[in-house]
C-alpha cells in the first residue's frame, strides 16, 4: 500500500516531466533519422563515386562508434571547436546521426530489392533520374524498409535514455534522481522500465498499423 | 509520292549509330528514317543490337557515335531536353516494368502529373481514356501483381500512349508472355498501327509484321543487313543469312510467314 502511494504521489509526477523530455527527444529524432537514412541510402546507391564513398564512410563511422562516445564528442568535444550545443540538441543530433546510419542500411537494401527496370521505365516517360527515384523507387523502398526501420525506432526509444549522460534529464535521469533521494532503486527503476516497455509496445503497434495501411495487394509475395 | 513529300513526312531519322560495350561493337553504324504513320519491324538473331538500337533512340543508352533526329531536332546531345524528347517517344519493354506500388490507373497518370504537370482530374480522365483504348479500363484499380502478363503489357502501352508520343518504341513486347496472352497485346498494337501511330517494333511475331509492317528490317551483327516490305523480304530475301533466319522462325512458329495475314 505504502509502495503504491509512493509511486502515485512521488514517483509518477517526477517521472512525468522526464517522460515528456524523452518523448520530445524521440519525436525530434525519428523524422530526421529517417530523412538522414534515406539521403545516405540514396547517395550510396545513386550518387557518383565520391558521394557514394562519403555515404559509405558516414555509415562506417556512425555504426562503428559507440553512441555514448558520439554523444560525449558532440556535447563535450564540440565546444572546443567553438560549437556549443544544449544537452537536448546534442542528444538529438547524436541520435539522428546514429539512427540515420542504421536506417540507411535498411533503406539501401530495400532500394536494391525494388524490381529492376522501373527506374528506366520512369525515365523513358520523361522523368529525370531524381524524379524517378523520388516518385517510383523511394515509395517502394521505404515500404520495404518499414520492418527494419521500425526496429531502429524501437532501439531509439530505448537509447534515448543515454541523453541522461549529457545531463539532459529525461525519463531515466528523472528516475535516477528520485531513486537517489528515496533509496528505492528497484521500485523506481521498475516503474521506469515499465514506462519504456509501454512506449515500445505502443510504437510497435502504431508501426504495424502503418505497415498495414501502406500494404499493396500481392506485392510482398512476388520478390 | 515525290521524294520531297517523303522527306517532309520524316518523323525520326537515325544516322550512323555506333555503340560498343567494352570490346564488343553492338551497333556498327545503323541508319534509317521513319515517316509518319509507318510501322517498322526489326527482326534478327538475338544479340544483334535490336534492343540496344531502340534504347539509343531515346537515349536510355547513349550511343558512342551518330545522331538521332526527331522532327528535325537533334535528340542526341540534347542534355536536359532529353526528357522532353523521351515523352515524345513512348517505350514499351519486354518485362513491362510497371510501377509495382501503383494501380493500373496511377501507373498511367503519374507521368502526366509529375512530368507534364497536368491537374489531377485531367490526368485521371486522360489515364482512363488510355486504359479504355487498350481495353483495360475495368482493371483501373488493380495493382500490377494482380494483372496477367498480357494485361500488364497493355497497361504499359497505355502508360506510354498517355504522353501523346509521336513515335512508339516496342522492345520485344510479347517475348515474356505466355502464348495465349500474346494475341491481346498484338491486337492492341495492330489497332495502333492501323490508327496511324508511328511505330518501331522489335519482335519475332511474323504474323504481326506481315499484317501491319510497312518495312521489315533484318539486323545482323550490329547492322541492318537488308530491309524491305514484308512481301519482298519474306518471299525474295536477298541474302542467304536472311533466308536462314526466316526459315528458323518458320520452323519455330509455323507458316506465319505467309504474307498478308
Amino acid at each position: 500500500m505504502d509502495d503504491l502511494l509512493f509511486i502515485q504521489k512521488d514517483v509518477l509526477p517526477a517521472l512525468l516531466e522526464g517522460l515528456i523530455v524523452s518523448i520530445k527527444l524521440i519525436i525530434w529524432s525519428i523524422p530526421f533519422g529517417l530523412v538522414t537514412g534515406t539521403l545516405i541510402a540514396v547517395g550510396r546507391v545513386y550518387g557518383n563515386k565520391s558521394i557514394s564513398f562519403f555515404c559509405k564512410l558516414y555509415v562506417i563511422f556512425f555504426k562503428g562508434t559507440p553512441l555514448l562516445i558520439l554523444l560525449f564528442m558532440l556535447y563535450f568535444g564540440l565546444p572546443s571547436m567553438g560549437i556549443s550545443l544544449s544537452p537536448f540538441a546534442a542528444s538529438v543530433l547524436g541520435f539522428v546521426l546514429c539512427n540515420g546510419a542504421y536506417n540507411s542500411e535498411y533503406i539501401r537494401g530495400a532500394i536494391q530489392s525494388v524490381k529492376g527496370g522501373q527506374l528506366i521505365a520512369a525515365q523513358a516517360l520523361g522523368m529525370t533520374r531524381a524524379q524517378a527515384v523520388w516518385n517510383i523507387i523511394l515509395p517502394q523502398a521505404l515500404r520495404r524498409a518499414i520492418p527494419g526501420c521500425s526496429n531502429e525506432m524501437i532501439y531509439l526509444i530505448k537509447y534515448s535514455s543515454l541523453a541522461y549522460m549529457l545531463t539532459c534529464i529525461e525519463l531515466t535521469g528523472a528516475g535516477k534522481i528520485i531513486a537517489g533521494r528515496s533509496f528505492r532503486y528497484t521500485l523506481v527503476f521498475s516503474v521506469v522500465g515499465i514506462i519504456y516497455l509501454f512506449m515500445v509496445t505502443l510504437a510497435s503497434w502504431l508501426l504495424s498499423i502503418l505497415e498495414k495501411k501502406l500494404y499493396i495487394p500481392g506485392w510482398s509475395q512476388e520478390s | 509520292m515525290t521524294t520531297l513529300t517523303q522527306q517532309e513526312d520524316v518523323i525520326l531519322r537515325v544516322e550512323n549509330i555506333h555503340k560498343s560495350y567494352g570490346n564488343v561493337e553492338v551497333l556498327k553504324g545503323v541508319s534509317f528514317s521513319v515517316r509518319k504513320g509507318e510501322t517498322k519491324v526489326f527482326i534478327g538473331p538475338s544479340g544483334t543490337g535490336k534492343s540496344t538500337l531502340l534504347r539509343c533512340i531515346n537515349q536510355l543508352t547513349i550511343p558512342d557515335k551518330g545522331q538521332i533526329w526527331l522532327h528535325g531536332e537533334e535528340v542526341t546531345h540534347s542534355k536536359k531536353n532529353i526528357n522532353f524528347f523521351r515523352q515524345k517517344m513512348g517505350m514499351v519493354f519486354q518485362n513491362f516494368y510497371l510501377f509495382d506500388h501503383l494501380t493500373a490507373l496511377r501507373n498511367v497518370e503519374i507521368a502526366l502529373i509529375k512530368v507534364k504537370g497536368m491537374k489531377k482530374d485531367a490526368a485521371r480522365d486522360k489515364a482512363m481514356e488510355e486504359l479504355s483504348r487498350v481495353g483495360m479500363d475495368s482493371f483501373a484499380q488493380h495493382y500490377p501483381s494482380q494483372l496477367s502478363g498480357g494485361q500488364a503489357q497493355r497497361v504499359s502501352i497505355a502508360r506510354a500512349l498517355a504522353m501523346d508520343p509521336d513515335v512508339m518504341l516496342f522492345d520485344e513486347p510479347t517475348s515474356a508472355l505466355d502464348p495465349e496472352l500474346i494475341g491481346e497485346v498484338l491486337e492492341v498494337m495492330k489497332d495502333l498501327a492501323r490508327g496511324g501511330m508511328t511505330m518501331l517494333v522489335v519482335t519475332h511475331e511474323m504474323g504481326f509484321a506481315c499484317s501491319v509492317a510497312n518495312e521489315i528490317m533484318f539486323m545482323e551483327e550490329g547492322t541492318i543487313l537488308e530491309s524491305g516490305s514484308p512481301e519482298k523480304l519474306l518471299n525474295a530475301p536477298q541474302y542467304e543469312r536472311t533466308r536462314q533466319f526466316l526459315r528458323k522462325l518458320t520452323d519455330l512458329y509455323g507458316e506465319l510467314g505467309k504474307v498478308n495475314g
